[in-house]
């Protein structure tokens, strides 16, 4: 019985037990229940959200960049279809086969070869590998040929930017090239486009026009496994290219601009003088900038690196020259304006000044006599300017000068290279130099030497100002929203007023006090140009169709040794860095006046025979081109 | 007639056959079949090496199943502990002769397949602990000898399998032997001083885990810490079921698994394959399943007159149950992830193995369910 008992109990503690075992199993399988709810019905969409993410890839085809246009619709940077060859590892039955096989059809050099290695080594092996960023078209071709030996390479056409007319704009656009990690970091919308193999701007209107002309990225959507393999196309975005951008150039002035400068350093600029329009901007020598698409090679490189005249300077915006004699129609101007002189005002050159001791050259060792303004300006006499900048003294003078642009950048922030350059003031000159203002100075900033820096640009469009009878123009290389036709501009400038689209708001174009000021300035250049004993008389143009006025100049490089001027050495004897930059700033037709030009030919000699002579072949040139440009519509356009 | 049903040791084939548990078997046939759909949908739809295998193992391990079960399950009671001692012999045998694989040493080659004898004694710990606590009376149960000798059996196995090292199938046996100390009587105080003991020698046990092991419970405490690393398989199987939603992304259509976002999809993984592409009523459906079955065992073990059936029962409902729950627990990121395979579902030999054995013991228990042992 007892046995029997305790046999009867041991079964009920057991039955007992699993009784609560298994409540508790019911628990714990309602509790996973709810855990499976909670993920599956409650938090569904976050799962799947993650999913997705897991499986689905994109990838960002490199976008195409816009084109840039000239002012007639020719396009100076393009794209163009290169053809490259890809390897991809994974489908390469032997790597070491094939390298020398392409070593052989293309050329490749070891240190390519230990590239390509190297680059398999990190890469996936689906992923692939570029060996050749630009065959040649005859290498395509081959590579074609032996295609069926060639297992797991891949020939492939892709679009790459082009610029058609190779150094011609160079300074101007500057040029794309592979981006480094700063620049894609600075640049929101390079970081968010960002592929590999995908070229940005480096310089110039490339690089300030980026966001502009990038373009969107074509997306490839993948399905990829957990490894990143790429298993199905789901889908395909296309792209939409960068925007086009018209520019105000014109390409055959500008081409002419680079020949005219052939072999020598310097600058050319033209431009509208009432609309701003930037009509050729060349910096000579330049480079050809599709040399960097690819990445260019250290020879060439150094070639362009080392070259003496310095290609890499864009000298119309960053080369900051003394304007020697193109400075006078602004002191002559300023002095007017502030009636320290008139046209009857004389001054006797003797061929030097003497001041507190010091002696002060004019050009003309024997003087020029008694000399007007018109004479004055005509034979570029110095005298006559140092008596007039002593009279006028060069706060005034200052205010002038910087009233017509001198010492401001033109283009703004279009380009980061552009130098405001300096028009000295005795505040300036107190403020930065710690030091005060020396009468002898003022003399020579007369004369456009001592501090005095400009760029290019900025005194073509100080020539523009005084060709357009004293109004302020906007200068500008891009074709905006709202372009105003040159007769619009005219007569809006005219009126004294003109209403800025960029900040809406009425602008006092007026750079004067009395516009006949402006018109004896004008008189005094053309006499210059035109008139017998002119300094530029010998490249003066007597068509009326082509005739311009304008102004020498000869920017010292050093200081002129008392020896030297006694040796006055031609321009062959001095070494060529001590040769005087030569200078020539005009404008024309001299009645109904349109374009307004200067010209620097560093250490060229003299303004006379340097670059006035260039002037005249360039005249012909822009005014044939004028009706063309006329009857230009405007087609496409931009905001920047 | 009742009296002669109840002694006699003799039943007929036919009644054998009769008695079978035809719930139990369909369940298990289910889980079967659906176990090497889900396998083909591992193997990317389409008849691999996986598939092919565990179909093979099952149509081997499907028929031993019944052949065990037309043992009588005196006689399984009677070799209960030969078949411990055999396993623990076999456990030895691998911790010196047996395959390393991926850092540890738990397997054995026998030509055909290779053989877990850790999974093996999972079942085998719960026949030896049922036949001991069926001889013993009540009244001893709590005595000092018998817990020393009860703990003894549950630890030899356990130091053979934590030293291979192989820390999910170590608590899947202890918690299986433990079930069956609870059942036999083990006074409750016993078991809550050791759980409180447990937890205060817990940090010190953490101390002795090996660096990966820790890795895991940090990593199931906060899986983001390192999701590409350690975190990766708990973040990509919720992931995985979380997807699944309502009703599924549909059989052979789980991204994640198809993508190999998934880790050990084949084993451990496997219910987050079925979860992604059946979805919650799938998931619930398989549960809904295993409780079938478990509760056809449990039911086997009240039926039965001996106390061995019916503690083995109980015993092994609870194993399985312990398997699911561990499981679960793992791929839902309730618990840090040990290994531990989900019975019948999972890819492996050894686990099937042992679970059909399993089944087939409880199916002699229910053929025998009125035989008494002595």
């Amino acid at each position: 019985m007892i046995k029997s008992n305790s046999g009867i109990r041991k079964t009920d503690v057991i039955n007992r037990r699993m009784f609560i075992i298994g409540a508790a199993k019911i628990v714990v399988f309602v509790g996973i229940i709810a855990r499976l709810f909670s993920l599956q019905i409650n938090e569904n969409k976050k799962y799947l959200t993650l999913s997705d993410k897991n499986r689905i890839r994109e990838w960002k085809l490199p976008p195409t960049r816009g084109n840039i246009v000239d002012y007639f619709g020719n396009v100076i940077a393009g794209n163009l279809k290169v053809y490259q060859l890809h390897i991809i590892p994974e489908q390469v039955e032997s790597f070491n086969y094939l390298l020398v096989r392409l070593k052989n059809l293309l050329n490749l050099s070891e240190k390519k070869i230990a590239k390509i290695k190297k680059l398999k080594s990190e890469l996936k092996p689906w992923d692939s590998i570029i060996v050749s960023e630009n065959l040649s078209w005859s290498q395509f071709v081959k590579i074609n040929n032996y295609l069926y030996d060639l297992v797991g390479v891949k020939p492939v056409m892709t679009i790459s930017r082009n610029y058609p007319f190779n150094d011609v704009y160079t300074h101007v656009l500057g040029y794309v090239s592979q981006p480094n990690e700063q620049e894609i970091l600075d640049n929101q919308t390079i970081q968010e486009r960002f592929v590999p193999g995908m070229k940005i701007g480096k310089l110039g209107l490339e690089k300030r026009l980026e966001n502009h002309l990038i373009g969107t990225n074509a997306i490839q959507r993948y399905e990829v496994n957990a490894y990143g393999k790429r298993i199905n196309q789901l889908e395909h975005q296309k792209g939409e290219q960068g925007s086009k951008i018209r520019l105000t150039v014109d390409t055959e002035i500008q081409k002419a601009c680079g020949e005219l400068l052939n072999e020598k350093a310097g600058s050319i600029s033209v431009m509208d003088i009432y609309t701003g329009d930037i009509i050729a901007m060349y910096s000579s020598p330049s480079y050809n900038p599709n040399l960097f698409l690819f990445g260019i090679s250290q020879d060439e490189w150094q070639l362009i690196r080392n070259n003496p005249l310095k290609p890499l300077i864009n000298k119309t915006l960053s080369g900051l020259y003394s304007p020697g004699s193109t400075i006078k129609p602004i002191v002559a101007l300023s002095a007017l304006e502030n009636k320290v002189i008139d046209t009857k005002f004389k001054v006797k050159c003797t061929g030097k000044m003497e001041l507190y001791g010091q002696t002060f050259h004019c050009w003309k060792e024997k003087g020029h006599g008694w000399v007007s303004l018109k004479n004055a300006m005509k034979q570029s006499c110095d005298t006559y300017f140092y008596e007039v900048a002593r009279l006028l003294g060069v706060d005034r003078l200052n205010i002038t000068a910087e009233k017509f642009g001198l010492g401001k950048k033109v283009l703004g922030d279009y380009f980061d290279n552009e130098k405001k350059g300096l028009f000295p003031s005795t505040k300036w000159k107190k403020n930065n130099l710690g030091k005060g203002w020396v009468l002898g100075e003022t003399l020579i900033t007369g004369i456009g030497q001592g501090y005095t820096q400009t760029t290019p640009l900025q005194l073509c469009m100080m020539t523009a100002q005084i060709a357009n009878g004293g109004f302020a123009v906007k200068p500008k290389i891009i074709v905006d929203s709202n372009p105003v036709s040159y007769e619009d501009a005219k007569q809006s400038m005219e009126s004294g007023l003109l209403f800025d689209t960029d900040s809406e708001e009425l602008l006092d174009k007026k750079l004067f006090q009395n516009q006949k000021n402006i018109k004896i300035v004008q008189e005094a250049m053309f006499a210059s140009t035109n008139e017998r004993f002119g300094t530029s008389y010998k490249s003066r143009i007597d068509d009326p169709k082509y005739q311009f006025a304008g102004k020498t100049g000869t920017a010292q490089v050093k200081r002129i040794s008392k020896r030297e001027r006694e040796l006055d050495l031609e321009l062959e004897q001095i070494p060529y860095k001590d040769r005087d930059h030569a200078l020539y700033v005009a404008y024309g037709p001299y009645v109904n006046p349109r374009y307004a030009l200067s010209i620097i030919v560093e250490h060229g000699g003299s303004g006379s025979k340097a670059a006035a002579p260039i002037a005249k072949k360039l005249f012909k040139l822009i005014i044939d081109r004028h009706d063309l440009r006329n009857k230009q519509s405007n087609f496409e356009r931009i905001t920047v | 007639m009742f009296q002669h049903d109840r002694l006699s040791n003799e039943i007929t084939l036919f009644q054998k056959i009769k008695n079978l548990d035809y719930i139990l078997l369909i369940s298990v046939i289910l889980l079967s079949v659906l176990s090497v759909f889900v396998m083909y949908s591992t193997d990317g739809g389409e008849i691999l090496f996986h598939t092919k295998n565990h179909f093979v193992k099952l149509a081997v391990f499907f028929p031993l199943m019944i052949f065990v079960a037309f043992f009588n399950i005196k006689f399984w009671h009677n070799f209960s502990y030969i078949i411990y001692f055999i396993v623990i012999l076999l456990l030895i045998y691998v911790s010196f002769f047996g395959i390393k694989s991926s850092g540890s040493q738990r397997w054995m080659d026998l030509y055909l397949f290779v053989l877990q004898p850790s999974e093996l004694m999972k079942v085998a710990i719960i026949m030896c602990l049922a036949k001991y606590f069926h001889r013993l009376k009540i009244e001893n149960v709590n005595s000092f000898t018998n817990i020393t000798i009860v703990l003894s059996i549950i630890i030899i196995p356990i130091i053979f399998v934590i030293s291979q090292p192989d820390l999910g199938t170590s608590i899947l046996i202890a918690l299986s032997g433990l079930i069956i100390l609870w059942l036999g009587g083990i006074k409750i105080k016993y078991f809550i001083y050791s759980f409180i003991t447990f937890l205060i020698s817990l940090p010190f046990i953490i101390s002795f885990l090996k660096p990966y092991q820790k890795l895991r419970i940090l990593t199931f405490l906060d899986p983001d810490r390192d999701p590409l690393g350690a975190g990766y398989q708990i973040i990509q199987s919720k992931i995985a079921i979380g997807s699944g939603g309502l009703d599924g992304k549909g059989f052979l259509k789980g991204t994640q698994s198809y993508l190999d976002f998934l880790p050990e999809k084949h084993t451990d993984f496997i219910f987050t394959l079925f979860s992604e592409e059946f979805g919650f009523i799938g998931s619930v459906g398989l549960l809904v399943l295993y409780s079938i079955i478990i509760f056809r065992i449990v039911r086997i073990g009240a039926i039965s007159r001996s106390n061995f059936a019916r503690l083995f029962c109980f015993g092994y409902a609870f194993a399985i149950f312990i398997y699911i729950f561990v499981n679960l627990s793992m791929v839902l990121g309730l618990l840090p992830i040990v290994g531990s395979p989900l019975p019948i579902m999972s890819y492996g030999g050894s686990s099937m193995l042992a679970t059909m054995i399993g089944f087939g013991i409880v199916l002699s228990a229910k053929i025998n369910h009125k035989q008494m042992i002595a």
